[in-house]
Formats: structure tokens, C-alpha cells, sequence
């Protein structure tokens, strides 16, 4: 599903943060991606979802060769993608319920179809009586499940999660967790960034580690 | 076509309720874009008036000799004979003094004063029309027909007529060229607005790339909303140049009927509003499609 293969990444006047990174990713794995912070963790996620470009190497995502896409076909790629960022990226000018039809918006869902699809959503991340809330009044393990359901919201066949419980104390990262184990389960492929696997424990993943931007054997 | 319909309504919503979120700022984009475009649009409407009644004058241009008085009826009919012979000359006519005189006399009131005069003052006249529409042919006829014998002088009686044509094409032009200069301005008031609320939106666009959004998807909303802001701002100006007509007429009532064409002054009419709106979207979709594309070429 996911190959990528020789992959560097060098960003203008900085050191590599990648190097020669090779690897396939099969349909329904969950990838649990852990190394210390700065090894490249938040780039290789960067480089599948195509907001990023390799400096060397092919990204291949579902046979298409992600750094030869053109601008335009971009978008297209990026909507088989759940994103989960550490900082959320909620729009705080706006409901739970308009943050997490976003992606609906995007793809051309009118109306009743979006709204019952968002409300699915919200039922899955535990939040459904709150979509008139605004994100602002919610607690941050509440943000990150908005975030969350906004990354499934459109049902993606992969999800790419960078740092999702970083912020969040014990409890509320140990739902993060279960939901992503709830995703695996239904068949979704993940693909977790987390320098802290002790909270992943609980998941069955392959490991996958980076040190230096250089995968480790 | 659903999802095309459905993102076109959304885009429409959303510009919709900027508008309403924003009011006061937008009410006041609008006055500005309203004012720019009412002055070319007033401009307009007088030219067209000043137009209207140019045409409506005698549009054959007409030149009158007049005799000096001395002169005898055998010198009129030599002037007479040099003019049918003329090249420039279509029809003639002879007006004596006795027949202008009587014709005079034909105003109320001006009986007794004539009476009173003891003669007439009035010389004999030929009144010519020249062969074909230039008025040119006339002019070099008058200037030639001054030198001839017992000629007092000659008046070609459409000089003003044919100034008040050319202050009509000049305010034509002068027109244009604040169309045009206006022109640029709304794109620009339109251009800054959006590039506004771009700013307050950076956050709202960069999530929306990273969710598959579409540059068309991201530009729709703002096109929405500088097209809207362009209807806006020209119904604006429509609505200003009919009320200035509309106080222009009470104040000045009867008197400018006088200066006035035929049935009244000329307002703006249907299809004129229309291009007006028309041109006016049209140019603040583009303003909104500069700053749009403007902004995602350089976070592209």
C-alpha cells in the first residue's frame, strides 16, 4: 500500500533528515514509527502525504508515485489520507461539528449525507453531544478526538498520526489509543508517530524505528 | 453535479455569511466601490443628456448671408446667381427685408417698436443649405462668401450646435477614461479586502490543503464574495447617480426642462444598469481571483 524506497530528505542548509529510508507498508498494518525527537519521525509521515518532496528516492502510495504528482493531483492523493497532527489544527472560529465536515466540505458532500457522517464520527471519538461546542472550550485529550474525527470523518484508508498523545496526561492518552485500536480493527491502515511507545503498548504494531533519519535495523 | 452544486452552494453560504459577519466593513467597501463607479456613471448620464439634445437640434447645418442694408434687390439676385453656380451649395433661399420684417412683426410686442423705428432695419438674406451633411463645405463657403461684393456678413447657424457635439464627444472620452481609471481601482479595493481576509483565513486555508482541499475549492468562497461585494458596490452607484437625478430635478425643476431634451432628462436605463452590474462583478471576481492566486502561488 505505502513503498518507499531509498528515500532522502534534505531540507535547504540543514543537516538530512532522512537518509536512504526504505520500507513497504501493507494494507491494515498498524505502524507504530518511534525514535527520538528529530529523527525524522514527522518527515517520513510529511513525505507520504505528499506535503512534503524527497530530495532522492520514490514515495509510492497505492501504486502512484507520490513525488512525481503533479500540483493539481495533489489534493486527490491527499484525501485517501486521515491526518492527526500533535497541535490539532482545529479552526477555533468554528463549531466541533464545522471542523470535523471540513473534509465533507471538501469532497463534495452536500447536506444531510455530511451531517450524518459527522455525527458518526463524533459518536465514535465520544463526543457527539458537543458538535455545537466551540474546540476552544474542550479539554485537550476532547481536541485531539475532534482531530481525530475529523481525519476519519471521510472514511481514509490510512491514517497518519504524528505525535497524537504527546500533549495529553495518561488517561486521556490511553483513549487516544483505544481508538486507534478501534480503527486497526475495522481494517484501516495506521501509521502512528510517537516517541512514547510505553502508551502503545496495549496495541499489536510492527515497530518501526528511526535514529538520526536513518531507519534502524 | 451534486458535489459541483453542493460546493458552489457552500462557497456561495459562506461568502454570504462573511458579509453578514462583517458588516460594518463591508457596508463601507461597498460606499467606497459605490462612489468610485457613481462617477463615470453620472458623467455618463450627462453626456448622454448633453447627447440627446444635440440631436434633437436641426441637424442641418445652415448658412445665412446677409446683405448689407444699401444693397439693391439687382446686387441680392447677383449673390443669388454666384450661389446657385456654387459647388457647395444645395438649396437656396431669399429672404427680403420686407419678409423678415413681417416676420418680426409676427412676435407679440414687437408691432409697435418696429412701427416706431420709421424703417426697416432689417437687410435682405439668403439662406443656404449646403450640398451634403459636412458642415466643413459650409464654413469654407461662409469664409469665401464674406469677400463678396455687398456681403455685410455670413453666420453659419449651427457653430454652436456643432461645439456643443464636440463637448459631447470630449465628455464621451473623458468619460472612458475614468471608467477605465475607476476600473482599476474597484479590482484594487476588491484585491485588499481579500487579501484581508486571506490573513484572517491563513489558518482555515492551510488545514483545508492538508485535508485534499483544491485550489478551486479554496478560491471559490473568495470569488463569492468580491463578486457579490462588485454587485453590491454597483447597485450602489445606480442607486446614487438616480438619486442625484432625482434631487437635480426638484431643485432646479422647469428650468433645466429648458436645457433638457424632448420628454425630460435622461435617466439610466435597464440594460444600462445591467452592464453596470454586469462590469462591476465582473471586476470584483477579478480582484478576488488576483489576491486568491496571488496568495496560494506563494504558500504553493
Amino acid at each position: 500500500m505505502i513503498a518507499l524506497s531509498g528515500v532522502s530528505k534534505r531540507y535547504p542548509g540543514a543537516h538530512e533528515a532522512l537518509r536512504d529510508i526504505t520500507l513497504r507498508i501493507e494494507r491494515g498494518e498498524l505502524i507504530l514509527l518511534t525514535g527520538p525527537s528529530g529523527a525524522g519521525k514527522s518527515t517520513l509521515l510529511k513525505l507520504i502525504a505528499a506535503i512534503e518532496r524527497p530530495t532522492a528516492g520514490t514515495v509510492t502510495v497505492s501504486g502512484q508515485n507520490v513525488a512525481r504528482l503533479s500540483k493539481r493531483a495533489i489534493p486527490y492523493l491527499r484525501r485517501n489520507f486521515g491526518l492527526v497532527f500533535q497541535d490539532h489544527k482545529l479552526l477555533y472560529d468554528r463549531s466541533v461539528f464545522e471542523n470535523v465536515v471540513l473534509p465533507l466540505r471538501v469532497a463534495g458532500f452536500d447536506g444531510r449525507e455530511a451531517a450524518s457522517r459527522v455525527r458518526a464520527a463524533l459518536d465514535k471519538v465520544g463526543l457527539l453531544g458537543r458538535e455545537r461546542s466551540n474546540p476552544i472550550s474542550l479539554s485537550g485529550g476532547e481536541q485531539q478526538r475532534v482531530c481525530i474525527a475529523r481525519a476519519v470523518v471521510h472514511r481514509p484508508s490510512i491514517v497518519l498520526a504524528d505525535e497524537p498523545t504527546a500533549n495529553l496526561d495518561a488517561e486521556y492518552a490511553r483513549e487516544i489509543v483505544a481508538l486507534f485500536g478501534a480503527f486497526h480493527q475495522v481494517g484501516v491502515t495506521l501509521m502512528v508517530a510517537t516517541h512514547d511507545v510505553g502508551t502503545f503498548a496495549p496495541l499489536t504494531s510492527r515497530r518501526i524505528e528511526l535514529r538520526g533519519g536513518a531507519l534502524v535495523p | 453535479m451534486r458535489s459541483w452544486l453542493a460546493q458552489h452552494g457552500f462557497a456561495f453560504r459562506d461568502a454570504l455569511g462573511r458579509f453578514a459577519r462583517h458588516l460594518v466593513p463591508s457596508v463601507f467597501n461597498i460606499v467606497v466601490i459605490g462612489v468610485a463607479v457613481s462617477l463615470p456613471l453620472g458623467l455618463y448620464v450627462t453626456v448622454k443628456n448633453l447627447g440627446a439634445v444635440t440631436g434633437q437640434l436641426d441637424a442641418e447645418p445652415q448658412l445665412t448671408l446677409f446683405m448689407v442694408p444699401e444693397a439693391s434687390a439687382e446686387e441680392a439676385e447677383a449673390v443669388g446667381a454666384r450661389l446657385a453656380q456654387h459647388p457647395a451649395v444645395g438649396k437656396q433661399r431669399f429672404v427680403p427685408k420686407t419678409e423678415a420684417l413681417d416676420g418680426l412683426k409676427r412676435n407679440a410686442g414687437m408691432t409697435e417698436i418696429i412701427d416706431n423705428l420709421g424703417r426697416n432695419p432689417l437687410p435682405d438674406a439668403w439662406i443656404v443649405s449646403g450640398r451634403g451633411g459636412d458642415p466643413a463645405t459650409l464654413e469654407s463657403l461662409r469664409q469665401e462668401a464674406v469677400r463678396w461684393p455687398k456681403v455685410d456678413h455670413a453666420q453659419l447657424d449651427t457653430a454652436w450646435a456643432r461645439k456643443l457635439d464636440t463637448a459631447v464627444r470630449v465628455g464621451r472620452a473623458v468619460t472612458l477614461l475614468i471608467a477605465g481609471l475607476l476600473a482599476v481601482a474597484l479590482a484594487a479595493v476588491t484585491f485588499n479586502t481579500i487579501r484581508l481576509q486571506i490573513l484572517t483565513r491563513r489558518e482555515e486555508i492551510e488545514v483545508s490543503k492538508l485535508i485534499g482541499a483544491t485550489d478551486g475549492f479554496i478560491r471559490r468562497p473568495f470569488l463569492y464574495f468580491g463578486l457579490l461585494q462588485g454587485i453590491a458596490g454597483g447597485l450602489a452607484a445606480c442607486g446614487l447617480v438616480w438619486a442625484a437625478l432625482a434631487a437635480l430635478q426638484a431643485q432646479v425643476g422647469p428650468a433645466l426642462l429648458a436645457l433638457a431634451p424632448e420628454g425630460g432628462l435622461l435617466g439610466l436605463a435597464l440594460p444600462e444598469a445591467a452592464a453596470v452590474l454586469g462590469v462591476a462583478s465582473a471586476l470584483g471576481w477579478l480582484g478576488a481571483w488576483l489576491s486568491v492566486t496571488q496568495h496560494l502561488w506563494r504558500i504553493g
